[in-house]
């Protein structure tokens, strides 16, 4: 990969950080409503993931999904008016926290029903199928979502029918509150692709580079195949499933042990080791971010309300 | 003017639409190889091939879930069910996603989706394969709900669903498919949303749809013998309802039933009634009464099966009441 695009992929991880910091901030204060739910800690998952990826080709993801939406090209100023409900958000408002798309961007949603999009994901494969071309829909979701079976019926369509699916399992240790070990009866959930015949792969999520990788390889032989592949990213989030969490569950030993694997921290000695860049430059791309992330807040809350005229449009094309 | 079944008619409105547009496909349980359970797509493997007639595996969530996706990105999925009662494994695509992504995306993604799906009791298939379960549906925002009541309807109506950008349910009813009616010669389309005066009248209004309009133009008929004229409304789309025919009528007969086969608590007559009562009240002459299916879950055995539907002599008895 070439420097410039590993610095852009530095500069993704670190604005999907700061806008999140600064929605938690704004979601204390009252002006973020509804679930919020932190990518904190599973940056490299997604940033490295979609720039594997052809413009041409699908995202569609769960409601952690505001990392998405800003690696896929969803600028910060339309994530956060999302956020604060307004007009000028990448869904006009409507969505909110857990509800972000931009089809220009093909960004296909982040969806809220646990594996819900799974059968909507070869849905979309289906349509290009049926189109006759060899784009490539990314799937993500979390290993909570293996246990229910949307996931089932979703993988078993592909596989039989051979729509090209990219499903990308984020296994943050936990669903919601409650442990893999506790839910699932395999705990590596890329066995569960066996099942259905399917290729699969496992990757640290917490290494960028290594999941682009992964990602590169899986997405290419999906496309050449003609045939869906499960790829497990092993990740953590650092922060609670929502902003509503009292953490119970989990032991902040284990909360430590990970953060001292922050995908941030890795990236930028990678960078530096590799003689990629210097300290000196990536602490301006943070600085950058700080004032991007600044500009988005003040965009967002200049942005104007939405009025009781909204509230009718957009429910049916006719 | 020929005569047809409903069945040629439903089959005649996808083959057309098939013909007319490639991104029209048809996926579901055994509409293939088989030919449809209630032989609906016989021929339209053979015709088309597996490429636009897709046998699916028996998951009411894939077969859905996946037609959505495919709408969204442009195709027009035609989506199958059994029958309605499977409707309810795949709920959360039919209730939770079809009818919410456009909204809750800010108008970003459209659903072009038709999900046909065989409804209604009387064949003595037991309770979880014999329901009506229409105004469950027709209770949420951004789905629409057709279900005709003749090969007319049937024909235009579905032809207008296939060509439509929101998705929608169309209900067909399983003791019908032989019924015959006139359908127009060469292209036609019935729009969606848009009741229908089906029998004029004087004396008292009838509100039905579906399975009700064939008892009610039965009932008409022998009222008729009395001398007492109904006027026959037939809803064709529950949602969104068109009340300017039904109020029209009740407000020149001041008397009003309304019969449907789905249970009678919380059903497609509860909301006629009401909004006759909100929109009308000043023309009011009797009670309205609702006739419906009796509070049970339907039992195999033929003879209590069909004490639990209405039927023709419950229609006379109530439009008389009205009457009195």
């Amino acid at each position: 990969m070439k420097k410039e695009q590993q610095l852009d992929l530095y500069h993704q991880m670190v604005l999907i950080r700061r806008v999140e910091e600064r929605g938690a901030e704004l979601y204390q204060q009252g002006k973020i409503g509804g679930f919020m739910h932190l990518y904190i800690g599973q940056e490299a998952v997604s940033t490295g993931l979609i720039a594997a990826r052809e413009p041409r080709d699908r995202i569609i993801t769960a409601y952690r999904d505001h990392g998405v939406a800003l690696n896929c090209g969803i600028s910060a100023n339309e994530v956060m008016a999302e956020l604060l409900g307004k007009e000028t958000g990448t869904s006009k408002g409507k969505g909110g926290s857990m509800h972000m798309a931009d089809t220009s961007k093909n960004m296909w949603g982040g969806h809220a029903i646990v594996g819900g999009h799974l059968p909507i994901a070869s849905g979309l494969a289906l349509g290009d199928q049926y189109a006759g071309n060899d784009n490539v829909t990314i799937c993500m979701f979390g290993d909570g979502a293996t246990n229910i079976g949307y996931f089932h019926e979703a993988l078993n369509l592909a596989k039989t029918w051979g729509l090209r699916v990219l499903w990308v399992c984020e296994n943050n240790q936990y669903g919601m509150g409650t442990a893999v070990e506790r839910a699932s009866a395999v705990t590596e959930i890329r066995q569960k692709a066996e099942g259905y015949g399917m290729k699969n792969s496992q990757v640290d999520g917490m290494d960028v580079m290594k999941v682009y990788e992964a990602a590169k390889e899986a997405m290419d032989y999906v496309r050449k195949e003609g045939q869906p592949y499960l790829l497990e990213i092993d990740t953590y989030r650092f922060r609670g499933h929502s902003m509503g969490d009292p953490e119970r569950y989990r032991k902040q030993e284990e909360v430590k042990k990970w953060q001292e694997n922050d995908p941030i921290g890795i990236f930028r000695k990678q960078l530096i080791e590799k003689k990629a860049t210097t300290a000196k430059a990536l602490d301006d791309i943070d600085a950058g971010v700080d004032n991007e992330v600044n500009k988005a807040v003040e965009f967002a809350e200049a942005s104007p309300e939405l009025t009781v005229e909204d509230l009718y449009t957009d429910i049916y094309a006719e | 003017m020929a005569k047809i079944t409903m069945r040629e008619a439903i089959s005649q409105a996808l083959m057309e639409e098939m013909d007319r547009d490639p991104a029209v496909f048809i996926m579901g349980e055994e509409v293939g190889v088989w030919g449809g359970t209630y032989a609906v797509t016989k021929g339209f493997y053979d015709k088309y091939g597996p490429q636009r007639i897709k046998d699916t595996p028996i998951a009411e969530n894939a077969i859905i879930g996946a037609a959505i996706g495919a709408a969204m990105v442009g195709q027009r999925p035609i989506a199958e069910l059994m029958t309605i009662n499977f409707a309810f494994s795949a709920m959360d695509y039919i209730i939770n996603q079809a009818p919410k992504l456009r909204y809750m995306f800010g108008g970003q993604f459209s659903v072009p989706m038709v999900i046909r799906a065989v409804g209604g009791g009387g064949r003595q298939l037991g309770a979880t394969h014999s329901q009506t379960p229409d105004a469950v549906f027709a209770h949420f925002p951004g789905l629409k709900v057709v279900s005709p009541g003749t090969p007319e309807d049937a024909k235009g109506l579905l032809k207008s669903a296939i060509r439509s950008n929101d998705p929608i349910l169309f209900i067909e009813h399983a003791t019908m498919y032989q019924v015959r009616g006139e359908v127009p010669d060469g292209e036609y389309l019935i729009p969606i949303g848009q009741s229908k005066i089906q029998r004029a009248g004087r004396d008292v209004t009838i509100v039905t749809y579906c399975k009700g309009l064939e008892l009610s133009m039965k009932a008409a008929d022998e009222l008729a013998k009395e001398d007492i004229e109904a006027e026959i409304v037939d809803l064709r789309t529950l949602r969104p309802l068109d009340m300017g025919p039904v109020l029209e009528s009740f407000k020149k007969t001041n008397r009003a039933i309304v019969v449907e086969e789905g249970w009678k608590s919380y059903g497609v007559g509860s909301e006629i009634v009401s909004r006759i009562y909100e929109e009308a009240f000043d023309y009011v002459d009797a009670p309205i009464i609702r006739v419906a299916q009796k509070e049970v879950p339907l039992p195999y055995n033929r003879a209590l099966e069909q004490a639990a539907l209405p039927q023709v002599h419950d229609i006379i008895e109530a439009v008389k009441e009205v009457l009195k």
